[in-house]
Parts: C-alpha cells; structure tokens; sequence
C-alpha cells in the first residue's frame, strides 16, 4: 500500500503531508529554543551589573561560522531548485557542498568548545587572579598564558576600551593556588546557557547534516524512482536547515556580540 | 491515490504535467495548477532572487558586527541594533529560503499560534520581574 499524498496535494490541507509535518515540528522546534532564550534573558537581567560577560567568545570565529552556516542555506536551497530542474548532477554538487559547510561549522564551534575548556580563572592565596589559557599541567606546577587580575570584576568585559589584552605565559606554583576552574558551563551563568543554546544547536546541524548526507547518499536512489517524491524530501530536510540557519542568526549577535 | 508522474532528468513541477492528480478544487486547483505551471526561466528567476537574498544576509552580518563596535551611548541602544538587524536576516531567510511569502494558509496558521505562544513565553519571563515586592531587588 503506497503512503498517501507524499506527492499529491491533500484536499484539506493543500499540502502534501510531509510539509504539514516539518511545518508542525518547526513549531515545536520554536518553543522548544524560545524557552531557552526566555532563560537567556532571565539569567542576563538578573545578573548583577558589570558581572555578565561580555566579549569572551572569539568574535571573528562567530562570524565566519555565522557565514559558514548561511552560505549552506543557499546551496541546500539551490539543491532544492536543481531538482525542480531535473539537474541531479547539480543537485549533487550543491548538497555535497552543503555537508563540507556543516562539517566546517562543527568543527569551528569544536575549536571554540576547546578553547573555553583549556582557559583557567586561577585564584590565588595572597588574593591575586590569573587569567589565561592552559600550557601545561604538572603536578607541582601550572603554567598559564594569560594575565593577572586585581580584581575579579576586570574579567568580565574584554570589549572595554581599557581592558588589557597583553598575555604573557606565567608559571604558578600548585602550593599558591587556592582555586582553579575552567571557563566550562559550571563557570558561569553565561557560560552554562552558552553551552546549552550552542550545543543544541549544533546537533541540530548535525542531526539535519545526517538526514541530507542520506539523502545525497542511498537515499538518492528514489530520485530515479520517483523524482517528485524525493525532490519533496529535499525540501523538507532544506526547511529544517534554514530554521537551524535561522536560530544562529539570532545566537550569534546574543552571545557573540550584545 | 497520488499518481507518479515525473521521470529523472526531467523538470519537476514547471510545466503542466499531465496525469498530476491534485485532486484540488476551485481557487485551490487554480493555484496549483499556476504553480504546476512555472516554466523553466521562472526558476532561473528564482534562483536569482535566491542569490540577492543570500548577498543580503552576507551583508547584514557584516553590519551586526560592524554596528557591535559603535558605541551608541548605552548598551541598550546596541542590543536593540543588533536584535533588528537579526530580526531583519531571519524574515529574509523565512520568506525566500522557506517560501514563507507564498505559502497556504495552514502553514500561516501554525506560525500564527506559534508567534502568540511564543511571545507569551518571552513577556511572561519579562514579566516576572515586575513581580517581586518593591524594594526586594537589590542590582
């Protein structure tokens, strides 16, 4: 028995019923990030003055990402129009390109997640902070390159005109050290909702660059089958990429840059 | 029953494809048959407007970043930037990249609830903070 209106309109609807689903799904997917940028809000306005962060991710990294993850909208959506051509060949072409472009995107917010994991807040026993990334580990000794702060409040805003950028690597002594911790979710408030926004958001790129390397893959054998029915199936994986585009478009300027 | 029309190496969807069943009636029908009917130039035309949109938004993240930089005078005035600007991208991406410019009407009914229950969420944690006690919040 065939699947009903994979390709035909339902009378009803004036969909085939696969869009009606993406469409119901997307929704969720709306609710789903809202109610973690509700959250977002929630911990940036109650946050006490001078202490939410604000340039702590490498803003060049963001925007080549953010160019990354748009330039994979226009192939996934050009790969759609190929086969409303009957291009296959170009069809191929575009969502190949549409994978390396993922794969891209999570391997530069891979970089960054690494980044965030080897930098340290070090606090010292006479009271001092040391601030930098980690260069290496002994058991007697810590070796940083990074700065010193006197006060703690100095390592929150990197975009200040007077914040200091100058880092030097610095060697502490484990004796002096009263307490170290990495710039991972339990930092900070920020960080902790940093990482929940972008790691969703990241297997969301990975979850839907899975479904188009199926469909760029074995799944393009229903192309010669039923070309109808697969171009759907492309635009349907296409929808959920551009929502995924989308949600960046609004985490990049929220975490990155406001 | 759906009825299996088009062949590989073929263009879908842009003449009238005989055999099509829509099974669509009145002004329905007639749309989709307009829609059945795109010839090929008008899918190069689209694809054009594709590129002018992906130019778009190369440029509005351009100017998200470049905007970040400025000081406005108050953290307040850059965040309402670059929420317009990001606003502005996601409307482009929406109505050309999902086709939400020309879409059914059942579509513009989901996002509608969607968009009143979202925005729901958004005031009422806004909101919460016009809840405590005067006087209890200190920051």
């Amino acid at each position: 028995m065939d699947i009903p209106y994979t390709v035909a309109i339902r009378p009803d609807t004036g969909l085939y019923n696969a869009k009606a689903g993406i469409w119901l799904f997307l929704a969720s997917e709306v609710m789903l990030f809202g109610a973690l940028f509700s959250a977002y809000i929630l911990l940036r306005v109650g946050a006490q003055d001078d202490f939410w962060p604000h340039g702590w991710l490498n803003i060049p990294l963001g925007t080549l990402n953010t160019l990354v993850l748009i330039t994979s909208s226009i192939t996934t959506v050009l790969a759609w129009a190929s086969c409303k051509m009957g291009q296959f060949g170009r069809f191929k072409v575009f969502h190949a390109c549409t994978l390396i472009l993922a794969a891209t995107f999570v391997g530069i917010k891979s970089y960054e997640y690494h980044d965030k994991f080897t930098h340290y807040e070090i606090t010292l026993n006479d009271g001092r902070i040391a601030d930098g990334h980690l260069l290496e580990s002994k058991p007697d000794r810590v070796v940083i390159r990074g700065r010193f702060v006197a006060d703690r409040k100095d390592l929150f805003d990197l975009r200040a005109p007077t914040a200091s950028h100058k880092h030097e690597e610095i060697t502490l002594p484990r004796a002096d050290i009263k307490r170290m911790e990495s710039y991972g979710p339990w930092h900070h408030t920020y960080l902790a909702i940093y990482f929940t926004l972008t790691g969703l958001h990241a297997l969301h790129v990975i979850g839907g660059a899975i479904v188009i390397g199926f469909l760029w893959g074995p799944g393009s054998r229903l192309w010669r089958r039923d070309p109808e029915r697969f171009t759907n199936r492309v635009e349907i994986s296409g929808l959920f990429w551009h929502f995924v585009d989308m949600v960046w478009i609004f985490l990049f300027p929220v975490l990155y840059l406001i | 029953m759906e009825t299996k029309t088009a062949t590989a190496g073929r263009a879908l969807s842009m003449a009238p494809v005989e055999g099509v069943q829509t099974e669509l009636q009145g002004p329905q029908a007639t749309e989709q048959a307009l829609m059945n009917a795109q010839a090929p130039e008008s899918f190069a035309r689209h694809v054009r407007g594709y590129l002018y949109v992906f130019y778009a938004l190369i440029f509005g993240t351009l100017i998200t970043v470049g905007a970040s930089y400025i000081p406005f005078g108050n953290r307040e005035v850059n965040i309402a930037v670059a929420l317009f600007i990001a606003i502005s991208k996601a409307s482009l991406v929406a109505c050309y990249f999902m086709h939400l410019i020309s879409e059914r009407k059942l579509i513009y009914g989901i996002l509608g609830f969607t968009a009143f229950f979202f925005l729901g969420l958004m005031f009422l944690t806004i909101g919460s903070f016009a809840d405590f006690p005067r006087h209890t919040v200190t920051h």
